[in-house]
């Protein structure tokens, strides 16, 4: 199950490793669009367009439905997964820098006591 | 007597919790060992500040980082990212009540428009830090995590840097 879950959530990441896929998931997470709109917005080929929506799709993490010749993508079933995994990834950030935090807090007190002391004397 | 007195002198690690609070805000927490008037003083000096804000895993380099912390004042950090694309990370300082609040802006980014606060509560020598990030909009806080943006600290990549610069300019 944990396994699962990590393979799942590797497939997120690699999904969003690439800076134009986390745009179209910020883009999709406004409103729904179609291929063409997210190409348009991008600046890219349609084709080029279809490669990164396929990995998302491929990822769970966008859905995308055909009607007529208009294909529209919106924000997949995995979101909640996602959101986890994002969750995680992002206190995993804090927890390095307050890491970080926490060595100058000891040095300014370091230096406190001893400043402190010689005051004293 | 006892072996765990030995190993007293590095305290143990405190534990950072990350929450979605509402759907418009999240919120960190965490505990450093040091009283609010120090703690307050590494999140407002920018010597102190550029020394732990950037995690190293994050690939990115603190160019500069400028904060004047006053009530109206700005801040702007410029990172490198691989060596080469620069981005910017500014905003305005809305509250400053000396070690205890903080509450800034972003403004780097399309949407824009976080409030961050960050709160210093003292008690017996330690602080307890909570970091508050309140979005304009659900989809705002959405679209972030979908797009896993703020797990980069998010770039505003300075290929825009005119842009950015008309910005500030204006404001």
């Amino acid at each position: 199950m944990v396994q699962y879950t990590r393979a799942r959530l590797d497939a997120s990441f690699g999904a969003i490793s690439d800076a134009t896929r986390r745009g179209v998931l910020e883009q999709l997470g406004r409103a729904d669009a179609s291929i063409t709109e997210l190409a348009e917005k991008f600046h890219m080929t349609l084709t080029g367009m279809k490669k990164h929506v396929r990995v998302l799709e491929q990822a769970g993490l966008v859905s995308t439905e055909k009607v007529g010749r208009v294909r529209t993508c919106k924000l997949g079933p995995r979101r909640l997964e996602a959101e986890s995994a994002w969750i995680e990834r992002y206190r995993l950030l804090w927890d390095e820098r307050f890491d970080a935090l926490d060595k100058v807090v000891e040095e300014l007190k370091r230096k406190e006591n001893i400043d402190g002391r010689k005051k004293r004397d | 007597m006892d072996a765990r007195r030995e190993i007293e002198p590095t305290p143990m690690k405190n534990r950072t919790t990350v929450e979605r609070k509402s759907e418009r805000e999240l919120v960190v927490t965490r505990t450093v060992n040091g009283p609010a008037r120090i703690v307050f003083e590494a999140w407002t000096k920018p010597e102190l500040f550029k020394q732990w804000w950037v995690p190293k895993s994050s690939g990115l380099t603190l160019l500069s980082c400028e904060l004047d912390v006053r009530v109206g004042g700005g801040y702007r950090l410029v990172f490198a990212h691989d060596g080469s694309t620069t981005m910017a990370f500014f905003g305005r300082y809305l509250e400053v009540t000396p070690h205890s609040r903080l509450v800034w802006t972003n403004e780097e980014g399309d949407g824009g428009g976080v409030v961050t606060t960050v709160t210093f509560e003292e008690k017996s020598g330690k602080t307890l830090l909570v970091v508050h990030d309140l979005y304009p909009s659900k989809e705002a806080l959405d679209g972030a995590i979908a797009s896993g943006s703020s797990m980069d600290a998010m770039p505003e990549m300075l290929d825009q840097l005119d842009e950015l610069l008309v910005a500030l300019g204006a404001s």
